[in-house]
């Protein structure tokens, strides 16, 4: 019972070490989203270029929703890399969160236009009831709509790789 | 002469005016008192998502700002407490409560620090018990009271007999 008891300090530090190894490698600023599961949230808004637009029109393929604005540094940043996403015919849908429609026009123009469409939220609310809390977020959806990952901050090379394709080709072959 | 005399007014007019201007942070209009006493208690209670440890009344961020908007909007349309906290958790997650409600995922945050409580005062009765066994057997080698007097009783016996 003696010799027992004499690992009890030990048990705790291999506890211990165990949640403060597990602590290092979480990021405290990514929430997981309320949405995973969920239909992506009803809306009805007008695209950049006038086109009346629903949560309907994003139904019928796989698909990245990702929010942007000109004022976000880090959206120039993953833009060539959605601009590559693109090109495999990869479809991506734009929202463009609380930013100004002829600045989103000339940045499309200027660094090419990945979008399938994107919705103007100039108010923010779209993003709001997608949980948006930061652009750039992406999110994919499957088939139906149906919201399936969420990723905050931007897509690159090793995010996509690691995070999103494997979800992307498990939603695909449903 | 008599701008002499205004003087201490004019000065005394310009202070008691410009203190108002500093209560002002947001200009916000409700319908009864209540209502904004409700606002201001849910700003105080629902956490900004963008900063790590914020409320929404305390945050300048945009979200913040957003969201506040948001509780306002849904205020007017007349929706209790609970169903605004009830729609930014379904939007933002259990995060935005800075009280989260008790359920299986939370359930250690409530009542973890309780648990531990209890057992730090289970393992300081088992030590205090345990000290007064060595005690009663040691050091003086008597194992209660009864025995000690009588081993003083018998000692004070044979000092008198001397």
């Amino acid at each position: 019972m003696r010799r027992i008891a004499l690992f009890i300090p030990f048990i705790i530090f291999l506890l211990l070490g165990f949640f403060l190894f597990r602590g290092l490698s979480l990021d405290p600023k990514e929430l997981p989203s309320a949405l995973i599961g969920k239909p992506f949230p009803a809306f009805s808004a007008e695209t950049i270029d006038s086109k009346q637009v629903s949560e309907a029109d994003l139904k019928g393929n796989v698909s990245l929703v990702n929010i942007w604005a000109t004022w976000c540094p880090t959206c120039k940043q993953e833009h060539a890399y959605l601009n590559k996403l693109a090109r495999e015919s990869i479809k991506i849908y734009g929202v463009n969160y609380k930013d100004e429609t002829d600045k989103a026009i000339v940045w499309l123009n200027q660094l090419g236009n990945p979008y399938v469409f994107n919705v103007k939220d100039e108010d923010g609310m779209i993003g709001l009831d997608l949980g948006v809390y930061g652009a750039p977020e992406t999110y994919l959806l499957d088939k139906n709509g149906v919201v399936r990952l969420k990723h905050v901050g931007d897509v690159n090379d090793r995010v996509w790789k690691e995070k999103i394709q494997p979800e992307y080709q498990k939603w695909s072959s449903q | 002469m008599i701008q002499k005399l205004m003087k201490p007014y004019i000065a005394l007019f310009v202070l008691l005016f410009s203190c108002s201007s500093f209560g002002v942070i947001e200009l916000l209009e409700f319908n009864t008192e209540t209502e904004k006493e409700r606002y201001r208690t849910l700003i105080d209670e629902l956490r900004c998502p963008k900063c790590q440890n914020q409320n929404l009344s305390d945050s300048d961020s945009q979200i913040a700002i957003d969201l506040r908007q948001k509780v306002r909007d849904l205020i007017d349309e007349g929706k209790n407490d609970e169903e605004i906290k009830t729609h930014l958790v379904a939007r933002y997650g259990d995060f935005v409560l800075y009280r989260p409600e008790v359920k299986d995922v939370t359930f250690l945050l409530w009542y973890g620090p309780a648990g531990l409580l209890f057992i730090g005062v289970i393992v300081v009765i088992f030590v205090i018990r345990r000290n007064k066994q060595d005690n009663s057997s040691s050091p003086d080698g008597f194992s209660s009271e009864e025995e000690r007097q009588a081993k003083i009783k018998q000692l004070m016996n044979k000092n008198s007999e001397k």
